[in-house]
């Protein structure tokens, strides 16, 4: 037996591709089966893959949900950043530059709103819960951005770590929701072409949270909103620590 | 060959996100801004360009397209290493946070949608006009 586990953990990235592929059959024959392929597959392979991190988490205790347990090692490359953002482009190549061009200023404008919405609604939330000093309340708004603009600010304006983690799980709280609704609310917010798909990946900014949503909605999509997605990390950057801080500051002092 | 769609692909990647780090260092910021949006633009206006003159057969293109199948089961792996546990017991503050911020983000989207619309729209009569 061990020697079994010891080939696997050797061997994680093949077991890796091995099992995804296993919960995606699993996945489509439910959607088939139980929903009447109301729910996509997609969709119910991607909760199936937040069920699975939240079980590897509870079990090893770890960060990185199902990927700390050494046999499933080879999940955290193969769902890693680096895949995660090479599949991401790959995507680009059946996408329409014209498309892009068409919809690149209203996508621009859709960025800078997100990044204002999600900032304030956490840091109202943050303040009202009882963090009142304006270091917290621009951390946590910022985590509520995306889960790498909450450290990096807090990092920035100097913070305690108790703030970061929990800015940190506001942005992973905002990933999830983003992916289990997307799918449900689409039909109702006009989810169904390049234009709102850019103006969604520039609102919701999460890469991980729009990758995931999108996937599970019409992956025909996921390029048109990845492109203004993946601005809003490095836009959020620049503003949380800066502009938001000092005007933050100002009106709580 | 095959090899040829992946190393394009590789290049683009590689080439966006180099773009995207020397952007952020000269923001002064110590993040990747948009590294993967320019890789992206990178690979259209590339395999655009290359289709029309005939560089890209078949086969290579299937080098790309491979990945952008993989790019769902990736997904489902992305999905499976989040910290979920986390996020749970990081208490009311980041689930209240996180899901008001989103709500709000999502009733936007129709919004600037009809707003570009229109725009589009008025743009339009006045080249007509």
């Amino acid at each position: 037996m061990d020697a079994i586990t010891l080939f696997i953990e050797k061997n994680n990235l093949v077991f890796a591709f091995c099992f995804v592929g296993i919960v995606t059959y699993l996945s489509y024959w439910f959607s088939k089966k139980f929903t009447n392929k109301k729910i996509p597959g997609s969709a119910i392979a991607i909760i199936a893959g937040l069920v699975l991190a939240y079980i590897g988490g509870s079990i090893s205790g770890g960060k990185k949900g199902i990927a700390d347990i050494p046999i499933f090692g080879g999940m955290g490359l193969l769902g890693g950043a680096m895949m995660r953002d090479f599949a991401i482009v790959s995507t680009a190549m059946g996408a329409s530059f014209t498309e892009i061009k068409k919809a690149g200023f209203v996508g621009i404008i859709s960025l800078f709103l997100g990044i204002l919405i999600s900032f304030f609604v956490g840091a109202s939330v943050a303040f009202f819960l009882g963090y009142t000093d304006p270091k917290s309340v621009v951390t946590i708004g910022a985590g509520t951005c995306t889960f790498i603009i909450g450290p990096v600010t807090g990092a920035a304006i100097g913070v305690s770590s108790e703030v970061i983690a929990i800015s940190i799980a506001a942005g992973v709280v905002k990933a999830i929701i983003v992916t289990i609704a997307t799918p449900v609310v689409a039909r109702f917010i006009g989810l169904n072409n390049p234009s709102s798909a850019m103006v969604y990946g520039g609102l919701i900014g999460t890469t991980s949270g729009v990758a995931a949503g999108l996937a599970a909605t019409d992956p025909k999509l996921v390029p048109y909103g990845a492109i203004t997605a993946t601005f809003y990390t490095g836009l959020g950057c620049l503003l949380c620590p800066s502009v938001l801080y000092m005007f933050v500051n100002y009106i709580l002092s | 060959m095959v090899i040829y769609g992946v190393a394009l692909l590789s290049g683009c990647y590689l080439a966006g996100q180099i773009f995207g780090i020397l952007l952020g260092n000269l923001l002064n910021i110590n993040t990747n801004v948009g590294g993967v949006g320019f890789a992206m633009i990178f690979l259209i206006l590339i395999s655009d360009w290359s289709k029309k003159k005939g560089f890209l057969p078949k086969a290579s293109e299937q080098g790309v397209a491979f990945w952008a199948a993989m790019y769902i089961p990736i997904v489902v792996a992305m999905s499976s290493i989040q910290n979920v546990v986390s996020a749970l017991s990081g208490g009311i503050v980041a689930i209240l946070a996180g899901i008001l911020a989103t709500g709000i983000s999502m009733l936007l989207v129709p919004v600037i949608v009809q707003l570009k619309n229109s725009n589009d729209q008025k743009s339009q009569n006045i080249e007509k006009a």
